[in-house]
């Protein structure tokens, strides 16, 4: 006969068992789901038709993803470079520089921008990001320029807070050691903070490069969704979430199939960024 | 640890057995099989799900592979009733098929209010969106060059404006993709046809709103009557199809579908009412 304590002890984990085993289900249903309904449509397609085709004409079985790899690719990377510079700059500027009122007004700020919905981004953008490119640019608006301009400000939050957590996280006796030696703030910012914070600092760039690449409702509004090779920033593209979401809704049979097939190369682009998360993580630590 | 596992493995079990157990479905009264166009589908849906509301005992099975199945399935009997979103054809009409119009599509092609252009031949929109006709000055515009704006591949609207100005040709569209921009709703179409001067898109006739404008086609503006008229051209039918004596089951669905109750429904789902 167990006693009480030990009974309950064990009840209460074989519970948390039970709720850590429902996410990993999960994703493991998830997973096992995109690829039972996405993986044959590639075979039947062909691999490097379906990756490297520049055709996307479900009507006529033609399902080739190439232009929405290189429209994902190109507006996740762009925004993420601008994203990366904006945030770490702001980043440096709440946690080194910034006195109280800055602190107590730009916090916040970034906060809410965490918290706006993606749709309502994509309805500011509409609205005015893709007006403006019309008329400074010329040509429709929605384009591959307004999807970066949207996704830069949709991961700023995320790349500005974590960088904000491995600065604060880098020792104060760097700070002190660096000015004592005679740096100016500036040098020990950039030589002696970035390198410290450099891990955190580079998995909140990923986590972004993630949000960029997956972000579908704000990009479908504004980026014109064309399934062509963009040949300028002001050309119409179509990216791989969009191109799930804008065609799920009344495709059937191999066409549905062939959506599930972008999602399986979606799913792979997201499992290798996570998985450069974790290497980088991992770099931290032993740090 | 072995006992966790198993702990584990019942929880699982538990949910997947929970998940699995839906209602079954109620196999008492009469069932109605309802085949073909995936256009008119979702109108027989609704209509099929209101219906049932008044009258207990019905089941129906809706499934749409197409126009033609629909057709096809009306004429060997093997559906009640076949669902089509065309005409008939000449060989299909003497088969013997029973027509029922229980709605009308119409798509209306809109421009922006401040686009001069307010009428054009349907040929003229065919050149359009094929890309034939690049500029607005070629059919009595400003000069300017137009911008397509289109629904997505598999949109009912699509397909329907596709097939009734031939711009779909051994199953592939001729829409000039590289002159257009793709908008995923009929809202979407007109916010986007309302922003810009020169672009020109199309929406179903039962979606059209204040802030664009909808063009005359072959002289026949665009409204509700010439639908109804049979003189607008971008229009088509949504047919229920029958062979032979109609059962009782299936003559109170279609006296539903026509009575005003039926056709407050095909207004609300965006389509034009018969009468």
């Amino acid at each position: 006969m167990w006693p009480v304590r030990k009974l309950t002890e064990r009840v209460t984990a074989a519970l948390f068992l039970t709720c850590a085993g429902i996410a990993v289900l999960a994703v493991a249903l998830i997973s096992l789901f995109i690829f039972l309904r996405g993986g044959p449509v590639i075979a039947e397609i062909g691999l490097g038709k379906f990756l490297f085709g520049t055709t996307w004409q479900p009507s006529a079985d033609i399902y080739g993803i190439w232009p929405m790899i290189v429209a994902s690719i190109l507006s996740g990377l762009m925004a993420v470079t601008l994203g990366a510079a904006i945030g770490l700059l702001t980043a440096v500027f709440l946690v080194e520089i910034a006195t109280g009122p800055w602190q107590s007004l730009l916090r916040p700020a970034i906060d809410l921008l965490a918290g706006v919905p993606s749709v309502v981004y994509g309805f500011f953008g509409l609205t005015t990001v893709v007006p403006l490119i019309r008329v400074l640019f010329g040509g429709p608006g929605n384009s591959l320029l307004a999807a970066v301009i949207i996704l830069t400000i949709m991961v700023l939050p995320t790349i500005t807070s974590i960088a904000v957590e491995a600065l604060k996280a880098v020792p104060n006796d760097y700070r002190e050691a660096s000015l004592a030696l005679g740096a100016t703030k500036m040098q020990t910012i950039f030589r002696v903070l970035f390198p410290a914070a450099r891990p955190g600092i580079l998995a909140g760039v990923l986590l972004g490069t993630g949000r960029a690449i997956g972000e579908t409702m704000a990009v479908l509004l504004v980026a014109g969704n064309r399934p062509r090779l963009p040949s300028s920033l002001i050309d119409p593209v179509r990216t791989l979430t969009g191109n799930i979401a804008y065609e799920m809704a009344y495709a059937s049979g191999m066409h549905q199939d062939a959506l599930f097939a972008t999602g399986v190369v979606l799913f792979i682009f997201i499992m290798l960024l996570n998985l450069l998360v974790r290497f980088v993580v991992r770099e931290r630590r032993e740090n | 640890m072995r006992k966790h596992v198993a702990l584990l493995l019942m929880a699982t079990t538990l949910v997947l057995v929970l998940v699995g157990c839906k209602s079954g479905a109620k196999d008492k009264g009469k069932t109605l099989t309802i085949v073909g166009s995936t256009s008119v589908e979702k109108l027989i849906i609704s209509l099929s799900d209101r219906f049932s509301v008044a009258n207990e005992g019905y089941t129906f099975d809706v499934q749409a592979p197409g126009s033609s199945a629909g057709v096809k399935a009306a004429i060997d009997g093997t559906a009640d009733f076949g669902m089509a979103s065309r005409d008939l054809t000449q060989a299909e009409k003497q088969q013997g098929v029973d027509e029922h119009v229980i709605a009308l599509d119409g798509i209306a092609v809109v421009v922006h209010p401040d686009n001069p252009v307010s009428d054009l031949t349907a040929d003229q929109i065919t050149d359009i969106f094929a890309g034939r006709t690049t500029n607005w000055k070629e059919v009595g515009g400003n000069d300017q060059e137009i911008l397509l704006v289109s629904r997505e591949a598999g949109s009912g609207t699509r397909s329907a404006f596709e097939e009734l100005l031939n711009l779909i040709e051994d199953k592939q569209s001729l829409i000039a993709e590289e002159r257009a921009i793709f908008a995923e709703s009929t809202n979407s179409v007109a916010q986007n046809v309302q922003d810009k001067v020169e672009a020109i898109g199309y929406i179903s006739l039962g979606s059209m709103r204040p802030g664009v404008k909808a063009l005359a086609v072959d002289g026949v503006t665009c409204t509700v009557e010439n639908v109804q008229a049979g003189t607008y051209k971008i229009t088509r039918p949504f047919l229920l199809l029958t062979k032979g004596e109609l059962t009782a089951d299936m003559q109170a669905f279609l006296d539903f579908i026509l009575s005003d109750e039926g056709q407050t429904v095909v207004i609300e789902e965006g389509f034009i009412p018969v009468k």
